[in-house]
């Protein structure tokens, strides 16, 4: 009987909590209807949780990029269509590896402070006090969170996009002599725009998850700095979680037939 | 007398612990009530009561006759904008500068050009003695400063009421002469009501025209600085001593 229990109470809490940040979302989109909009605060935001990924995201799409082409290049050349490389790791990176890498380091580096730095504010009585003063947490913290993401990931996806497959052209060329020409032309023919616009599209959802995410988690902390760790780790493995799910969802969806 | 709120027969209880059971209290216009009691006893909950922070379980919290406990959150945020709140580690935006905090509310609220809005949080720094910190950050200051940068916040915006939480706690002695004057002269000034929680008895017999205890979740004695200290509960009694030996477990 306890197995049910549990299993019941944790179904109960996992309705909560999407409720929860549906709620959350749902005040946070009313408020950017509204154009209720604390613009300096946005810059800001955009500068710390996407100017300041720059170095993390270019280094991990970089490495990616390079590692996809040593796998498939030797492989490609000893079956003859080496000239296909190109248009193999692009494909990759405009789909899945651009967006979905470039959102799961955002989401540990950015959902994590977001998560901390909101939680901090709980604990420290910070957000009772813009409550006290008739100002809403939504408004002055979460939508400025939420607008930079959606405009910075897909900036820094499209980044992710250009440096792995620059980096797994350098590597198709020293490591099995593909000359640049073939690897682009063959990355040219296979990503359509349209393949590129998709991606950005996923970037957009996974932006809005890591700051709905970190937000809620940070706003819930309860207790002193436990609580905020525990925010913070939430935080990061929820959205991770998330973003593999939804992922797989917009890839289905978007690009099922094709 | 004319009351500025009264919380009636309120129960609140945070998970299975009950901290208020049938509760009452009335907080009188105009005058400073202070509330004390032991630490945990539910004493910033009834701040927390009184701007609509946290609604009871049961009861009702009426402010200016108003019962808040059914009100909207759009008009419990009309009414926050009329009370001010020092908080107890004063919630001071560590993001901020001390002239950003206390502009905070004037420049999300009102409607007051930037010109205006610097020269009164100059003015209202300045009236909690804090001349010339507009610049610096909450993290440079020293505790006693941070308190008053706290009530400096609370009362730019010119409230009918100001709710202070443990306001002199940590602090030296000289500080908490310095604060306790403060909260004085700031009624003064805004010639509203004010409520204290403190443990502080040397403050409280200073400032308060009211003072309430409360005990095990309701208020055990209620009266003038007089009447308090001549109390012939035990209860009140043993707590204003600060003896072990009493009704009140240790």
């Amino acid at each position: 009987m306890k197995v049910f229990e549990e299993v019941g109470r944790g179904t109960i809490g996992a309705f909560a909590y999407a409720g929860g940040v549906a709620e959350l979302l749902g005040d946070a989109l009313r408020f950017i209807a509204g154009l209720r909009i604390r613009v300096r605060e946005t810059l800001d935001q955009a500068f710390l949780l996407g100017v300041q990924s720059l170095s993390i995201v270019i280094l991990t799409s970089l490495f990616t990029g390079m590692v996809f082409s040593l796998e498939s290049a030797n492989q490609a050349v000893s079956y003859g269509v080496g000239n296909l490389v190109g248009g193999l790791v692009a494909f990759t990176a405009a789909r899945e590896l651009g967006p979905m890498l470039s959102a799961v380091v955002v989401a540990g580096r950015t959902g994590a402070a977001i998560a901390a730095e909101l939680g901090s504010m709980v604990v420290t009585e910070q957000i009772e006090a813009l409550q006290s003063l008739g100002l809403s947490p939504t408004r002055m913290l979460v939508v400025p969170r939420l607008l930079a993401l959606v405009v910075m990931l897909p900036l820094l996806t499209v980044l992710a996009d250009i440096v792995s497959i620059v980096g797994g052209m350098w590597v198709a060329g020293v490591y099995a002599h593909i000359s640049q020409e073939s690897f682009i032309t063959s990355a040219r023919a296979a990503v359509p725009f349209d393949d590129v616009l998709k991606g950005l599209f996923k970037s957009v959802v996974f932006a809005v998850i890591i700051a709905m995410i970190g937000s809620y988690q940070g706003l819930q902390t309860r207790g002193g700095a436990a609580g905020v760790g525990k925010a913070t780790t939430g935080a990061v493995v929820t959205s991770i979680i998330l973003i593999f799910m939804f992922n797989f969802a917009l890839s289905y969806v978007l690009f099922g037939s094709s | 007398m004319a009351l500025w709120a009264r919380l009636d027969d309120v129960c609140v209880r945070y998970g299975p612990k009950i901290v208020m059971q049938n509760l009452s209290l009335d907080i009188v216009e105009g005058a400073i009530t202070c509330i004390i009691g032991l630490s945990g006893a539910g004493k910033s909950t009834i701040l927390r009561l009184l701007n609509g922070l946290k609604k009871p379980d049961t009861g009702r919290v009426f402010v200016r006759g108003k019962d808040i406990t059914e009100m909207r959150e759009r008009d419990l945020i009309d009414l926050r904008r009329t009370i001010g709140f020092a908080f107890q580690f004063s919630a001071l935006f560590d993001s901020l500068t001390i002239g950003e905090n206390v502009a905070l509310p004037l420049r999300e609220n009102t409607k007051m050009h930037d010109g205006e809005i610097r020269k009164l949080v100059s003015e209202t720094l300045d009236s909690v003695g804090l001349a010339h910190v507009e610049e610096r950050s909450p993290s440079e200051l020293s505790g006693g400063m941070v308190k008053r940068a706290g009530f400096a916040r609370a009362v730019v915006s010119n409230p009918a009421a100001v709710l202070y939480d443990e306001p002199t706690t940590g602090l030296d002695p000289i500080i908490t002469h310095v604060l306790t004057d403060l909260i004085v002269k700031l009624r003064e000034k805004l010639n509203g009501t004010a409520v204290v929680v403190s443990h502080d008895l040397e403050s409280i017999y200073i400032m308060a025209d009211y003072i309430a205890m409360l005990f095990e979740g309701a208020i055990v004695a209620y009266g003038t600085v007089d009447e308090i200290r001549r109390s012939p509960n035990p209860i009140v009694q043993q707590f204003l001593q600060g003896s072990e030996v009493g009704p009140i477990p240790i």
